[in-house]
């Protein structure tokens, strides 16, 4: 993906610069980019350090498989069609709330095994079941308690109140997870 | 509104405490555990400064060739009909297929308009509430083999466009343009 979105950038923007006579700038452009970014890694590592720091404390006292496990009603409201003791419940649980607390890295194992799960309840085995649509979108429209990469940018960048933007972002996406809750409960009603 | 404010204030310092006490409770050596995840942050971050040097450089100089402009202008009648600033649609797509590529333009927007602008307060509201669908989405699907992946793409695209339309609106409410 990147692969051509990124050759498409360098060629598109220097073609366009070559005719309309902007060389210079582009040239001082792509030095002072590059030699910010290093800044901007620098600036941003402390933050990013510090959250992971905290985060690594929760994980090691268990903190997603005790806030997984309270999940329960909620998973019975989204998923009908998995039975309690389902692996595949587990494997849900710990995706969404490790994607609620941000920790990307710690989501994607468990919502991929989730998915095998899954599969496993499927009858068709080539066509998407309810559950895994569900599962899906809201994955996708995840409610995240913050973005900590958001705020040490907005830090770096000199905001005088970078974590201003933690209670919009928070209704903001609690209102497109129901959205999406909703959506995927129409057209289960629909299809069924 | 004061709420809104508190709970933005209040969310990193309630976090960190609730955490702390949370992993005395359950007998974890918080500072070990402290120092060992904040060296992985510091790996972290230090792995993904070959892709942000790549993608900085390339929004830089697309920004010098006067192409992010034009493309906004094109989009601007588009989106007449609403008070969207049509800058900030390119970043709305590209978030859905990449999140380093997104990234690139909104250090883009804080470099050129700053974070505390009406326009840098949006993008940083809208990258917290979307995800990058069309990535996420191929990833899980083949990992299992589903070729029809039935409503999962309309339903993810309804929630995000929900997502971008609440923040829009709240970042005009809470700080104003």
């Amino acid at each position: 993906m990147l692969n051509y979105l990124w050759s498409f950038m360098i060629i598109f923007s220097i073609l366009i610069s070559g005719f309309s006579g902007g060389m210079r700038e582009v040239t001082t452009s792509a030095l002072s980019s590059a030699q910010g970014a290093v800044e901007l890694c620098i600036k941003t590592a402390g933050i990013v350090a510090l959250w992971m720091g905290i985060m690594r404390i929760a994980e090691k006292a268990g903190l997603i498989d005790a806030l997984a496990r309270k999940m329960t009603p909620l998973l019975d409201f989204l998923f009908p069609d998995v039975p309690r003791e389902h692996a595949a419940r587990k494997y849900i649980a710990t995706n969404l709330i490790a994607n609620f607390l941000g920790l990307g890295w710690a989501a994607t194992p468990p919502g991929l095994k989730a998915m095998k799960e899954l599969q496993k309840l499927n009858k068709g085995k080539s066509v998407a079941s309810h559950a895994m649509c569900m599962f899906l979108i809201v994955n996708i429209s995840c409610v995240q308690l913050l973005s900590i990469n958001m705020i040490s940018y907005r830090t770096s960048y000199g905001s005088a109140n970078p974590t201003e933007i933690i209670a919009p972002c928070i209704i903001a996406t609690l209102l497109s997870t129901l959205t999406a809750i909703l959506f995927a409960k129409i057209m289960y009603r629909k299809e069924r | 509104m004061i709420l809104i404010i508190w709970l933005s204030d209040w969310m990193i310092p309630i976090i960190i405490l609730g955490i702390v006490i949370y992993g005395l409770l359950k007998n974890v050596n918080v500072y070990e555990a402290f120092i060992e995840g904040a060296t992985d942050g510091l790996q972290v971050v230090f792995d993904i400064l070959p892709t942000l040097i790549g993608l900085m450089m390339a929004v830089g100089i697309l920004r010098s060739s006067g192409a992010l402009e034009g493309v906004s202008r094109l989009i601007k009648p588009l989106i007449s009909f609403s008070q969207f600033p049509s800058e900030v649609v390119p970043i709305a797509l590209m978030r859905a297929f990449s999140s380093s590529a997104a990234t690139g333009l909104i250090l883009d927007i804080f470099k050129t308009y700053g974070p505390d602008s009406f326009i840098g307060r949006l993008v940083s509201i809208m990258f917290g509430c979307t995800e990058t669908i069309f990535y996420t989405l191929s990833v899980y699907f083949m990992s299992v083999k589903i070729k029809n992946s039935r409503y999962t793409l309309v339903g993810a695209l309804l929630a995000t466009f929900i997502g971008i339309t609440a923040s829009y609106y709240l970042a005009l409410w809470i700080f104003g343009i």
